[in-house]
């Protein structure tokens, strides 16, 4: 049995399917973007010592981690506007970025949290002692310290997010998937159609994982982890 | 031997003789069940120096570390200068300092910590003159300048462009003792300063601060288990022993001629 596989229709679809690539970029680094964002709000929503209010919020960040991100994509798409006083129609884009956002927030809040724990204790002390105020204590002194270590964690992060992004298809957000789907459906060429979007991930993909190891070894350098670690060594008082 | 202080003070050794500048008033601090400090009272005046020593575990680090506000007494009252630290008044009651009114009061205080604890992601020069600039508000160009004639004088001037990395642990204690001094506290606290170098790098650190002692006008409260040191450079050694201070006097009267059993016990293990 041969296989079905026809180079002319495969060198006619990938650039009708490459169009989608910017939708398909822009989209993940939109969510991106978001969920970094938002990623500091669940950080100082945790930080918040009052018990009703720290309960509520970990339940709340237990839910969006354990629902499946396509579902919480229908419900704020299709359920939410249904919803008489609070419901908001959005675009199909703009929904894609706030679910998927929010979504990945919940990780990229856990990242900062550890890199903020990962500060030592001594250097809120020092910080208290030349009498920062609270906001200072944080841009000048501990988020300088807290985030540069996460970067290669928060790059990995993206390549996920690029890879749940076709996701978006699912409520019309056109980029590479959902012209493929098209492209297939019209000209009956599904296998042409579905290994151009492999490769486009794949051609992606495989290079910024590799950017991002270098950065991280860039990093490593720079930001010399033993010496960070010699420095805040002890302050167990 | 608090007759002893008066004397001093009347003499004129310290810069004034107006009230104390620091006021424990029957202080308690717990850790859970363990009381540190079982009563504290204390007076330290303008431009003293004054020595804590004990076994650990007697609540010496704690009384510097509540005049920090980097805990909390349990009960008392710790007065700075006249105004109260860890209370405020409000409608005319007295409540926990918010944070504001502690960094009213703290700004007359700095600290230098037994790990150094300097900002690994900034210069040398940085680490000095971000606090003046960010916190006091002070010119960008002054703050550098006072910086950079602060660490010449405790022997860094040619470190400035340097990461806290950089440097050995004595190196790293100055450069500490320069970013707290370039705040120009009218206290200052030292807790255990030389407590984390290397046996070859304490002489270095203790020259910078017999130098800041020599100058005098700040008030110096020293956590130290430097015998020698407390006794060349203190008006004052407080002994504390269970969390209450067990002596007291000029260094001399509590390190050669007390006869406190529990002195005597703790000083052993210092003479050679």
């Amino acid at each position: 049995m041969n296989i079905n596989w026809k180079w002319d229709m495969f060198f006619e679809a990938f650039p009708y399917i490459l169009q989608g690539i910017w939708v398909t970029v822009g989209l993940t680094f939109a969510c991106f973007l978001f969920a970094l964002l938002f990623g500091f709000v669940w950080v100082f929503l945790r930080r918040i010592k009052f018990k009703p209010v720290n309960w509520l919020v970990t339940w709340v960040m237990e839910f969006i981690r354990s629902t499946p991100p396509l579902i919480q994509l229908f419900f704020i798409y299709y359920a939410w506007p249904m919803i008489p006083g609070i419901g908001v129609s959005l675009t199909s884009f703009e929904s894609a970025i706030l679910g998927l956002g929010i979504h990945f927030s919940t990780y990229i809040g856990e990242v900062y949290r550890s890199g903020i724990e990962g500060v030592d204790k001594g250097q809120w002390e020092a910080s208290t002692a030349l009498n920062f105020s609270t906001r200072q204590k944080w841009t000048k002194i501990i988020l300088p310290q807290a985030i540069p270590p996460t970067i290669p964690m928060l790059g990995n992060y993206l390549i996920i997010m690029f890879k749940e992004v076709p996701l978006a298809s699912t409520i019309g957000v056109v980029g590479i998937l959902a012209l493929a789907q098209t492209y297939g459906t019209d000209n009956f060429r599904m296998l042409e159609s579905y290994t151009i979007v492999a490769l486009i991930f794949l051609l992606l993909s495989y290079p910024s994982a590799i950017l991002i190891n270098k950065l991280e070894k860039k990093l490593n350098r720079r930001f010399d982890k033993k010496a960070a670690i010699q420095e805040n060594k002890g302050a167990v008082v | 031997m608090v007759d002893s202080v008066k004397e001093k003070n009347s003499s004129g050794s310290y810069s004034s003789n107006t009230g104390p500048i620091v006021e424990y008033k029957n202080v308690h601090k717990s850790f859970g069940d363990v009381e540190v400090l079982k009563g504290l009272d204390l007076d330290i005046y303008p431009g003293e120096k004054v020595a804590l020593i004990g076994p650990s575990g007697s609540g010496k680090t704690t009384i510097i570390r509540m005049l920090m506000t980097l805990e909390q007494p349990t009960s008392g009252e710790i007065i700075v200068d006249g105004k109260n630290l860890c209370h405020m008044e409000k409608n005319g009651k007295l409540v926990p300092a918010n944070e504001k009114h502690l960094r009213e009061v703290r700004g007359e205080i700095g600290m230098v910590f037994q790990h150094f604890n300097l900002f690994p992601h900034m210069t040398i020069l940085q680490n000095c003159m971000t606090a003046p600039i960010q916190v006091q508000k002070e010119d960008k160009e002054s703050a550098k300048r006072r910086s950079i004639e602060m660490l010449e004088k405790v022997g860094l001037g040619d470190k400035l462009d340097n990461y806290p990395s950089q440097l050995s642990g004595g190196q790293k204690q100055r450069v500490a003792m320069a970013r707290a001094l370039v705040m120009r506290p009218k206290i200052m606290l030292f807790d255990e300063v030389t407590s984390a170098l290397d046996p070859e790098l304490v002489g270095e650190v203790l020259e910078v601060i017999r130098d800041i002692a020599e100058e005098g006008e700040m008030a110096m409260v020293l956590v130290t288990h430097e015998m020698d040191f407390a006794l060349e450079v203190a008006d004052r050694v407080i002994f504390l022993d269970d969390g209450v201070i067990a002596e007291e006097g000029t260094p001399s009267e509590v390190l050669e001629e007390s006869d406190n059993e529990r002195l005597q016990q703790f000083l052993y293990r210092f003479r050679s």
